[in-house]
């Protein structure tokens, strides 16, 4: 067996315990572990059943765009083109995207390093694993290229946003519409839009790289308002996750007939 | 209004030690580091703690307080419940010299293989100039008292001692940000932060910012802008093109202190 | 007896605050090589405290500023006991120290136009001092401390000096110990700066830390130099006074300089009815002038909450005499009824951080309790002003340990100013004399070993006095006895108090073993803190007038006839002596500068 390593290297103050804490360190990871653990199981059997997922003129987040020829008529907005070969559900094909952007986002991987990886479980809170490589090797040396998931997401902000101004059409196809379900597509569209410009890729893009800001007052400034919604990233990320299930579900209960939608005008 | 505070502080040496008990009286108001010293004039006058200012200002009372990394200066008493037995330990990431007092030597050699500041030249007047814009990002990471809580609490090395030689920790990716965004500096340290100082170990797990007692935000200002910029000189090819098309970005690359490289 | 780990050098620096750093790289500069020896980790000295400004006629914010007025303000806020020679080159030589540290990465906060801002600070006609929020000190140390490391210049960290080693009748070397080991350490070297810092563990109520136990003083009076001016010890009239645990703890001088107010119980500014006949001429004579100073200083006399140190610490003592104080038995600075909490969270950070995190109370909305607490020692070794050079051959002293620059009262940000300018200075000469030497005298072995003796005498008694308990008894008879008001009865009374602990610390015992033993240590400091209090206790006996950092209740007066005199502290027999020596005249073409 190696040599002892960490807490318990040779040179270090002997004490056997993995960590003295006292306080319910366990508490953050354990809650992050269920609710994350909770989402995937839903979004999966969501994203693989393929039905219940549009209720004219509500799209799910989770289908939109809907581009394979299977989605259901009046759901592609944006035309069939992927035809007839993709076998699988066409959510899977888009919440690729959504989910490369919280995969490697800066607020994500502490959740899940934290929850998931315990590396480590809590601050002071010794980690289980012997060897430790960060992000410098494969497959997490991947997470570099989170800027381009972002640019991915930016581009998805805006077919949601599409499909939340699509809501105010009745399902009559008129202009003038709103019902609960466009309310909740609003609310999505900009907490979704939120939780991408608070990310820290956006920070640096739009100004944060500059050695100065003076020299770029606008981008300066940008920078400053991206920076505060920065410092929401984390409640931005969770309020996201669980409203565009939220979302997802609400379609599902109006689609399938369980709930009708209530109208405002 | 006095009362006696139960607590456990760890005493030995590298080759060995215990919690051992103490119960010391102590006064509304005061800190642990305070019941330290209590321990010390009239239990035992060898007990080993570093201390200076006594008012956060110098970090060199860091412990484990509880299991926290902190100053034991300012750390309230009435923080803790009411017959809470306070634990006081050394810092479990470096090697313990005896008591509360750990070898850190690991930082300052760090410390020293990091290349100086490299400015323009002074302009004829003799005066930079400089906006406070552009001064205050650097102003928060110099507002460091080097208490190295942000050191001990990483799990890079606190619990990967072979980790030690290729990591620079918390403390200096501030130095490296620090640098890096300031107006005057001419060197291009990205490549360093990430082949020196191991930027690429951090999982960005956050337990810097938590711990650091001047409230710095070493994860959100320092290290993930680090890491961003690392990406744009090492990973993402727009950057790269841009760098070699348009000649962007050229800034002459930072070298290693002579004297200091191994 | 064993070999001991033993060093050479040209020049080896004791003490890495501002100005051991500044001499250190301004003597690698200069070619030599150096060592720097530090009873902390680097990077943690004293120096950190300073939280206001550095002092320095850049003339960036008021264009009238020069190092003329600079000169004339610290002569006067000295009481004219200042060394003038000193006093200009301080002067003179700050601002370029100042442009310096910013080459070497300092962040300074910025005026509109990009220049160095400057802010207002007691004793200062024109708002003169360079500062980064209020951790100017940090940022000042942590910059010489990087550069110190660029340059790889050797530290010695938490090494302790206990004895300087003459030979040939000049400095040969110092003697000392590793904390953390307890061995002991010899440096053989021809020149040694001393830059130790004060002596305020002495007190009870202080700012200092636990470092500042006049190492420097009493090694240098042991060598055979004198210290000059050690009756002026100045308290900081702004000290946290509650909760007791940080009694002491230094709240700047900036909080007045960005508007705060010292008031009474009785909710009254009090500081109107102590402008003394001195200071009338430039200082405002109602509430009104005095705010509208803060927007436009050309028309209106200054507060007298920013008259100097002394003058406000001896208010603040008077009317907390008079039951007129706080609580906590200090007075109130407000500064939340005065500025908006956005304006006091900018410029004062961690003063906010520091009421919040100590004392639980927010600055921005109630008035924090303040009281004099024992801040800085004027008085110092006696060194030649340009080189910086003592009566010991060889024996060099920058920053608080040396003497004469501040005379009778500090002004606030001279003294990072003052460690910048003569740390260079002594670091250049000292470095020059090194090199200049033929013959370098060795430390002989006899000496280490009586050195070493010296050192583990505390091992080799059991059950003697307690040196916690001493320390602490040393605090109360200079605090009760030679505090901030004194008196003759007082004084005589303390020097018999003082003979009874030199008698208690032969007899000093420890537990343990030598490794990082803090109560070894502290009674090795002990012999220095009484060697520096009988040296107060005395030369403030003799000066039979108030002036300064000095006051006398059996002579309130200031007598001019001591105003030409400085008081000199050497080795006589066991004891100290005092002897009085006139005070070195200054050209007539900086005199005409005072009509």
């Amino acid at each position: 067996m190696a040599a002892p390593t960490g807490i318990k290297s040779p040179t270090r103050a002997r004490i056997a315990a993995r960590t003295l804490r006292t306080d319910r360190w366990w508490l953050y990871p354990t809650f992050t572990a269920l609710v994350l653990l909770a989402f995937v199981a839903y979004a999966t059997y969501r994203a693989f059943v393929g039905e219940h997922y549009f209720a004219e003129p509500y799209l799910t987040p989770f289908y939109s765009p809907c581009v394979t020829t299977e989605c259901v008529e009046g759901s592609s907005h944006l035309g069939t083109w992927v035809g007839d070969w993709w076998p699988l559900s066409p959510a899977v094909l888009i919440l690729v995207i959504p989910l490369s952007l919280r995969l490697t986002c800066y607020y994500y991987r502490k959740a899940y390093y934290r929850s998931f990886w315990m590396s480590p479980p809590a601050c002071a809170v010794a980690e289980p694993h012997r060897r430790y490589t960060g992000e410098t090797r494969f497959p997490l040396i991947l997470q570099n290229i989170h800027r381009y998931a972002l640019y991915l997401a930016l581009a998805y902000n805006v077919l949601l946003t599409y499909d939340a101004v699509m809501a105010f059409k009745s399902p009559e196809g008129e202009w003038g519409h709103m019902g609960l379900g466009t309310l909740i597509l609003v609310v999505n569209a900009v907490l979704l839009g939120l939780y991408s410009l608070s990310c820290h890729s956006c920070r640096h893009i739009i100004g944060g790289r500059l050695r100065s800001f003076s020299k770029h007052p606008v981008r300066y400034r940008a920078w400053g308002m991206v920076s505060v919604l920065n410092g929401r990233h984390a409640q931005l990320a969770w309020a996201s996750l669980v409203w565009v299930a939220f979302t997802d579900f609400y379609i599902w209960m109006v689609a399938s007939g369980t709930w009708s939608d209530p109208r405002f005008f | 209004m006095g009362y006696d505070l139960q607590m456990k502080v760890w005493r030995g040496d590298a080759t060995g030690g215990e919690l051992v008990d103490y119960t010391v009286p102590v006064e509304e108001g005061e800190v642990v580091l305070d019941a330290l010293h209590r321990i010390q004039a009239t239990q035992s006058g060898d007990l080993a703690v570093r201390w200076n200012c006594k008012a956060g200002k110098c970090g060199s009372c860091s412990t484990e307080i509880n299991g926290k990394p902190r100053l034991a200066c300012m750390t309230r008493l009435s923080t803790f419940e009411d017959g809470e037995t306070v634990t006081v330990t050394p810092l479990r990431a470096f090697p313990v010299i005896r008591d509360l007092v750990t070898d850190v030597s690991y930082n300052y050699k760090v410390a020293e293989t990091i290349p100086a500041f490299a400015p323009e030249p002074r302009p004829a007047d003799g005066a930079y100039r400089m906006q406070q814009v552009d001064v205050e990002r650097g102003q928060e990471f110099r507002k460091c008292i080097e208490c190295f809580l942000c050191q001990t609490v990483c799990h890079v090395i606190r619990d990967h001692e072979e980790n030690k030689p290729q990591f620079s920790g918390p403390r200096f990716f501030l130095r490296y940000a620090e640098l890096e965004m300031h107006p005057l500096d001419t060197n291009d340290r990205r490549q360093l932060a990430r082949e020196q100082a191991g930027i690429g170990l951090c999982n960005i797990t956050k337990c810097c910012t938590e711990v650091c007692p001047e409230g710095i935000h070493i994860t959100d200002n320092a290290i993930i802008p680090m890491k961003e910029r690392v990406v744009d000189r090492s990973f993402d090819p727009v950057t790269w093109l841009g760098r070699k098309i348009f000649r962007r970005d050229q800034l002459e690359e930072a070298q290693v202190p002579q004297s200091r490289a191994e | 007896m064993a070999e001991i780990e033993r060093h050479r050098f040209d020049v080896l620096v004791v003490g890495a605050g501002g100005a051991g750093l500044r001499a250190a790289i301004a003597a690698h500069d200069a070619g030599a090589k150096v060592g720097i020896v530090c009873k902390s980790l680097l990077g943690k000295a004293h120096t950190v405290m300073a939280e206001g400004g550095i002092a320095a006629a850049m003339a960036n914010v008021w264009k009238e500023d020069n190092w003329q007025v600079h000169f004339r303000d610290t002569m006067r806020g000295g009481k004219m006991l200042n060394h003038w020679r000193m006093a200009q080159l301080h002067a003179q030589e700050a601002p370029d120290r100042v442009r310096e540290l910013e080459e070497w990465g300092a962040l300074f906060d910025r005026t509109p136009d990009g220049l160095i801002s400057q802010r207002d600070f007691g004793g200062h006609r024109y708002a003169r001092l360079a500062h980064v929020g209020d951790r100017t000190g940090l940022e000042l140390i942590r910059t010489l401390q990087q550069r110190a490391v660029a340059l790889g210049i050797e530290v010695f960290m938490e090494c302790t000096i206990t004895k300087l080693v003459k030979g040939d009748g000049r400095i040969a070397g110092a003697f000392g110990y590793w904390r953390e080991s307890g061995r002991f350490i010899a440096f053989d070297a021809p020149s040694v700066v001393l830059a130790t810092g004060g002596i305020g563990k002495s007190y009870k109520v202080t700012s200092n830390s636990w470092e500042y136990t006049g190492d420097g003083h009493a090694l240098a009076l042991e060598a055979g130099a004198s210290l000059v001016n050690m009756e002026f010890v100045q308290f900081h009239p702004t000290g946290m006074v509650w909760p007791p645990s940080v009694k002491g703890i230094l709240v700047t001088e900036s909080v007045r300089g960005d508007g705060g107010v010292l008031r009474n119980s009785e909710g009254r500014r009090f500081m109107f009815d102590y402008i003394p006949e001195f200071f009338k001429a430039e200082t405002a004579d109602s509430e009104d002038e005095a705010d509208r100073w803060y927007e436009d200083k050309t028309n209106n006399r200054r507060p007298p909450e920013l008259l100097p140190r002394d003058e406000v610490a001896r208010a603040i003592n008077a009317e907390v005499k008079a039951g007129r104080g706080s609580p906590h038995g200090g007075v109130f600075l407000d500064i939340a009824s005065r500025r908006s909490p956005e304006y006091v969270r900018r410029r004062l950070p961690s003063m906010y951080h520091q009421f919040k995190e100590l004392a639980d109370v927010d600055i921005t909305a109630e008035p924090m309790e303040v009281g004099p607490t024992c801040h800085y020692v004027m008085g110092g070794v006696a060194v030649d002003p340009d080189t910086g050079e003592s009566a010991v051959q060889g024996l060099y002293a920058a920053g608080e340990v040396a003497g004469g620059m501040h005379g009778a009262n500090r002004l606030g940000g001279n003294s990072l100013s003052d460690l910048l300018v003569f740390g260079r200075r002594t670091g250049l000469n000292a470095a020059y004399a090194a090199a200049r030497l033929r013959r370098r005298p060795e430390v002989g072995d006899d000496d280490i070993r009586a050195a070493s003796e010296h050192a583990l005498a505390p091992f080799g008694i059991e059950g003697g006095e307690n040196p916690y308990a001493v320390q602490q008894d040393l605090q109360e008879v200079m605090h009760n006895l030679v505090g901030i008001i004194r008196t003759a009865d007082e004084m005589e009374q303390a020097l018999t108090d003082l003979a009874g602990l030199w008698e208690r610390i032969t007899r000093l015992s420890v537990e343990g073993h030598r490794q990082y033993n803090p109560g070894w240590h502290l009674a090795l400091d002990l012999h220095n803190m009484l060697r520096v209090s009988e040296c107060i206790a005395r030369a403030a006996l003799e000066r039979t007038e108030s002036r300064g950092g000095h006051t006398r209740d059996d002579y309130p007066a200031t007598d001019d006839s001591w105003g030409r005199v400085n008081l000199h502290c050497r080795i006589d027999g066991d004891g100290v002596g005092i002897t009085p020596e006139p005070l070195p005249q200054m050209p007539d073409e900086l005199r005409e500068l005072f009509n």
